[in-house]
């Protein structure tokens, strides 16, 4: 995985609730075996005014104008600011692997769905969560100034504005910990597995009628 | 002894070790489908991983799958290869598959309780958000993306936080003709689809209590839609003699042994909950979604919103942008919306039950001339023949339906079974979200009489005055 421990970016605005997984990657790019590739099809049926199908040839298809993410003004934005319960719906890890894919590094929201939460910090994709007021605030400041950047910096676990003003977030030690140093969870937990037989052990001795 | 929530029990019993507040849970159960899992394969492959314990896990394709004759194999070439991955890796690994054409394939949250692989007490997990549904059976069953999948095939673990606990008490007795799902709907109108965010579910209730198993399989599904990832019931007589004699259940002293442990798996008499939200089952409605989240639900006596009465302006703008989408009028009383096409099927309402619902609408009765197309897909080959038995097919074939093969079909779209865009659908399944079954296509989710109905008439109807 990508260490992430600071980051700089410009931000984009995708002011909607309620963001559900299946708009972040329709179900027909779900058929790929891969993990890469996913980028091009992000938002797909927002971004294009075409039918989307793998493996289309994506110069010839019509995008929407009016979509915040053909905006030139957000084409380099590397961080996406949106509203509350982003990335609802189903558990597919093709969604924060598309937006991880297309550029994106953090997701700033008011909340996020629990699976996909815990999915994007498997793929080096910070997702913060930050009060509505902020929110709004920040939203406002992309809105009003073109190529409008912040700072995220996860060790210090803040957010540093242009006016240098800092904005504080939460996030839990042992996704900070593994998110900063790229550390893959599988083989973290394999230092464990004598834990894990001892567990096995007692446990199946208890309920026997699992084996 | 401190009293203890269910959940609290399910997840303590499974601690193999914490870390400050981050535990490492062991896993019984694993269910494998084929779009969530070759990427986790190839994994373990890389980094020449085995898979830590083959018997935990039971695999079967369902999202790709075609549910017309399968004797031809699967015609989309790029499901084809995903269908057969699977089949590779199951084979690969050691792993037990019910492939395509086995009669025991189905959806993978309809094949694990009919075949007795979701046992009370156990961790169930599957890279699919609706494997909440497991949690009916007194189990904490969750869905996980695909590293999880690859981490719980490596170790038989998951890394996880403790969930708050809701409870959600429905009280007193239901109306005839209202179901599980409409409860779950009348809950996710309720709460949002985010109120449940951070908490594991627990339904409770006179109304739950009296539930079948294929119905309090419904609610816990939804859980999810409520943004709970686990939702669960408590064991009780009606759970056991369900799962006495399915293949995979344990028999004879075993059976005996386990069940005195099931028994257990309750809240303790004041137990507390973080949370307790509480709806008063004989006040439900027939539930009809109207917009582009479950949340956009009223009674069938309801009407869409307007927009311009919601003071909100993030939250008039949903309502805006999905009466747009779906291409209603504000104001509009929901029987008078019309369907074009009609889907029974998914992991929230193909099961046995929910097809003897809807036909027991449809019997005698013919599908209305403005319907293009009505599907009944069972949620496994074993549902399917056991509706044949009964005769249920004939009901729908001569009703005007299509009578299909299992799997996740039009509740995804990612087979062919899907909506036009513009197309409107009463749907028995769990997302209403744009496009969900297909680019452009307008879902009403619905109980499996609602959508019957809905067939017969055209439009919505109030499945309670028809009886």
């Amino acid at each position: 995985m990508k260490p992430f421990v600071t980051h700089t970016g410009i931000l984009a605005p995708l002011d909607r609730a309620n963001v559900d997984t299946d708009a972040i990657i329709p179900k027909q790019f779900l058929k790929s075996i891969k993990k890469t590739g996913f980028g091009p099809h992000l938002f797909d049926e927002w971004r294009y005014l075409d039918h989307g199908e793998p493996g289309m040839d994506l110069t010839q298809r019509k995008k929407n104008p009016d979509f915040v993410l053909n905006q030139d003004r957000y084409e380099k934005a590397t961080i996406l600011i949106a509203r509350e319960n982003f990335g609802c719906g189903s558990s597919r890890e093709h969604a924060p692997w598309a937006i991880e894919d297309f550029g994106f590094r953090v997701i700033l929201a008011t909340s996020f769905a629990d699976i996909f939460f815990s999915n994007c910090f498997k793929n080096g994709l910070l997702p913060i969560v930050l009060p509505a007021e902020t929110i709004d605030h920040l939203f406002d400041l992309t809105y009003s100034n073109k190529g409008y950047a912040i700072t995220v910096d996860l060790e210090n676990q803040s957010i540093i504005l242009p006016s240098k003003e800092k904005i504080s977030f939460q996030v839990d030690t042992f996704r900070k910990h593994c998110l900063i140093n790229g550390l893959d969870d599988i083989g973290l937990t394999m230092q464990h597995s004598e834990s894990i037989k001892a567990f096995e052990k007692t446990y199946y001795q208890k309920n026997s009628w699992l084996l | 002894m401190q009293p203890k929530t269910l959940y609290e029990k399910l997840f303590e019993s499974h601690i193999v070790r914490e870390d400050a507040g981050t535990y490492l849970i062991y896993i019984d159960r694993h269910l494998v489908h084929e779009v969530t899992s070759p990427q986790a394969f190839e994994g373990l492959r890389i980094n020449h991983r085995p898979v830590w314990r083959n018997k935990s896990v039971l695999a079967v394709p369902d999202h790709n799958v075609p549910t017309t004759d399968r004797s031809l194999g699967i015609s989309d070439p790029i499901s084809k290869i995903q269908v057969e991955t699977l089949d590779e890796n199951c084979k690969h690994f050691g792993l037990t598959q019910f492939p395509m054409n086995d009669n025991r394939q189905g959806i993978v949250h309809v094949i694990g309780p009919e075949q007795g692989s979701t046992l009370p007490g156990m961790t169930i997990v599957c890279g699919d958000s609706h494997t909440s549904t497991h949690g009916a059976f007194g189990a904490l069953a969750m869905g996980i993306g695909t590293s999880e999948v690859e981490h719980v095939l490596a170790t038989q673990c998951l890394i996880l936080k403790k969930f708050k606990t809701m409870e959600v008490r429905v009280e007193g007795k239901l109306n005839k003709g209202i179901t599980a799902k409409d409860i779950a709907l009348a809950l996710i109108g309720k709460i949002g689809t985010a109120g449940g965010t951070g908490y594991a579910i627990e339904f409770t209730g006179e109304s739950i209590r009296t539930l079948s198993m294929e119905s309090r399989m419904t609610i816990c599904n939804m859980a999810i839609e409520a943004g709970a990832r686990a939702g669960m019931v408590a064991v009780d007589e009606v759970t056991i003699s369900y799962i006495e004699n399915r293949p995979f259940s344990p028999k004879g002293e075993a059976f005996e042994k386990a069940k005195v442990y099931w028994k257990t798996l309750h809240s303790d008499k004041d137990a507390k909950f973080d949370k307790t939200i509480t709806l008063n089952g004989n006040e439900i409605l027939p539930q009809v979604t109207w917009g582009t989240s479950p949340e956009m639900v009223v009674g069938i006596d309801g009407m869409t919103p307007d927009p311009r009465k919601e003071d909100d302006l993030s939250k008039r703008k949903s309502i805006e942008d999905a009466l747009a989408y779906m291409g209603l009028e504000p104001n509009l009383p929901v029987n008078q919306i019309s369907v074009d096409k009609i889907f029974i099927g998914s992991c929230t309402n193909s099961r046995i039950e929910d097809l003897r619902e809807a036909a027991n609408v449809l019997k005698g009765k013919k599908i209305a001339k403005n319907i293009k197309l009505a599907l009944v897909v069972p949620g496994s080959g074993l549902v399917k023949l056991q509706a044949e038995k009964e005769g249920l097919d004939k009901i729908f074939i001569d009703a005007g339906f299509e009578w299909r093969e299992p799997g996740c079909s039009m509740c995804l779209a990612m087979n062919a079974d899907r909506l036009e865009s513009g197309e409107r659908c009463a749907s028995t399944s769990n997302r209403n979200f744009e496009g969900r079954q297909g680019q452009g296509g307008r879902t009403h989710l619905v109980s499996p009489s609602m959508a019957a109905a809905a067939s017969v008439h055209g439009h919505f109807v109030d499945i309670r005055a028809l009886s």
